[in-house]
């Protein structure tokens, strides 16, 4: 597959190279060269990894994750991913689907959720947590954004992560809004979608987690926002912190109705 | 063995405002709540400090301007560009033009102060990420206008240093160093004022812009 790869790496730089017809036809191939690669995502290893971890027997209560209650009830995968982050009442917070996640392995499993939540990404159990996040997004592939509105937490959070997608700080003065605040820009050649209002089906928050080929990562939405902080010359958000759950909430209400490709391709 | 997460904090501030509000939490509570959330959920890491979130009044009224979806009255507007204004430093030595083949560099590079680079790695002017610049450049980005050609259509022509161009290089020295002096909430980084670049920097970042001799006018 990393062979495969490489190939098609190589043939983009070819099909970029006549540089005359400049950005339209480099972002083209871009796409043809995605459409390529869709038929292998790698990102499927991840799922199979997932689903496996998620039956199997870990953490030193020795138990699986089956019992775990990502919000449609305990062991029901299909379809809660494209209703996360919610509010739930056990732990009286709005979680995303990974820190839910980090709740089940804490509850179930026995696991410390502190120590994973400080561990880095790709690397011990935030590995395994991609891995469990790739899965339960890919059952609800094709399905519609439908994220509740209707605890007064919840709204609570739209509007706090609204707040925390226009905050400008750091020595650059940027927000989420200096890249992701109008419709049709670019970094460079990077088209970037307009997350102030929905962005369209299978764009921004409903591609993640995504497998990123330039890295050859497999990438949740916790990962994914806090690479973007880390671009804007932010600090370190804190894994399953309360801020990047408000920001999802906030993306995700703007994207409600929209179809989720996760677990998607990335450039 | 209760487990503390880092975010309980925040938890009982987000208890604590719906508790103590019978209908949904204004505009002021959210705002704290969301300041209570990014001191819980923000560390340092590497180079960056938590501290940099505790930004300026410029970034806190335009900020709040985004949120409410208005822009800034004009009274606030000119005096916060003001404020911007006055902080500018100008060229010590009263050179405004450098090396602009140094400053195609500067523009290229969109590196440095992110917490994952090292103290060492040199900052980047970021230009091309949102602006067209030289022309033979085709990956740039389309945030900010196009600089193509930025000298020769304002009528920069043999000496940049003339009295006839002495306005549009100060001005050109200013919005680099300060981009809010000129529009408050500008989404361009004040590259002088955050010491993103050097007083040298700035200099061959105007050299590239306007000197007759520079790729961008030709």
């Amino acid at each position: 597959m990393k062979m495969t790869i490489k190939l098609s790496l190589l043939a983009l730089a070819c099909l970029a190279a006549p540089a005359t017809f400049a950005q339209k036809s480099a972002v083209e191939s871009i796409e043809e060269y995605r459409a390529m690669l869709a038929d292998g995502n790698p990102a499927e290893l991840f799922e199979a990894k997932g689903e496996d971890l998620w039956k199997q027997k870990r953490g030193s209560k020795k138990a699986s994750l089956e019992q775990c209650d990502l919000g449609k009830g305990p062991g029901v995968i299909k379809g809660v991913f494209v209703e996360l982050p919610r509010y739930f009442a056990d732990t009286k917070k709005v979680q995303d689907l990974e820190s839910r996640l980090l709740t089940c392995m804490d509850t179930l499993q026995g696991f410390n959720p502190v120590e994973i939540a400080k561990t880095p990404f790709g690397k011990g159990e935030q590995v395994n947590m991609t891995a469990l996040a790739t899965w339960i997004s890919a059952e609800s592939k094709g399905m519609k954004f439908n994220i509740s509105q209707a605890h007064g937490q919840e709204k609570t959070f739209y509007d706090v992560g609204k707040r925390l997608f226009f905050q400008r700080a750091g020595p650059h003065d940027f927000s989420c809004a200096s890249c992701h605040g109008q419709d049709k820009t670019r970094i460079r050649l990077q088209d970037l979608p307009n997350l102030t209002k929905n962005p369209g089906d299978g764009i921004g928050f409903a591609a993640w987690p995504a497998y990123r080929v330039s890295s050859g990562e497999m990438w949740g939405m916790q990962q994914r926002l806090n690479d973007c902080y880390r671009q804007q010359r932010f600090p370190y958000p804190g894994f399953a912190s309360d801020a990047i759950t408000a920001l999802s909430v906030y993306l995700g209400v703007n994207s409600q109705g929209s179809v989720s490709i996760a677990p998607a391709l990335k450039r | 063995m209760k487990k503390q997460y880092k975010f309980t904090l925040s938890l009982l501030a987000v208890a604590a405002v719906i508790a103590g509000c019978a209908s949904v939490p204004g505009p002021v509570d959210l705002d704290k709540l969301t300041a209570d959330i990014v001191k819980a959920s923000f560390r340092d890491e590497g180079i960056v400090k938590a501290s940099v979130l505790e930004t300026d009044e410029t970034n806190r009224a335009c900020s709040a301007a985004d949120v409410a979806g208005t822009p800034l009255d004009d009274e606030t507007a000119s005096r916060l560009q003001a404020v911007n204004l006055k902080s500018i430093q100008w060229p010590s030595d009263g050179k405004f033009i450098g090396d602009w083949q140094e400053g195609e560099k500067l523009a290229q590079s969109g590196r440095g102060l992110t917490y994952s680079d090292d103290a060492s790695t040199p900052n980047g002017g970021n230009c091309y990420n949102c602006h067209q610049i030289d022309k033979k450049e085709i990956s740039f980005g389309t945030i900010g206008p196009s600089l193509y050609n930025y000298g020769k259509l304002r009528g920069i022509s043999d000496d940049p240093n003339s009295a006839a161009s002495r306005a549009i290089i100060e001005y050109t020295w200013g919005k680099i160093w300060n981009a809010k002096a000129y529009n408050a909430c500008s989404n361009m980084p004040r590259a002088g004022h955050m010491k993103i670049m050097t007083e040298a920097q700035v200099r061959h970042l105007v050299a590239l812009l306007v000197d007759p001799k520079s790729a961008v006018n030709q």
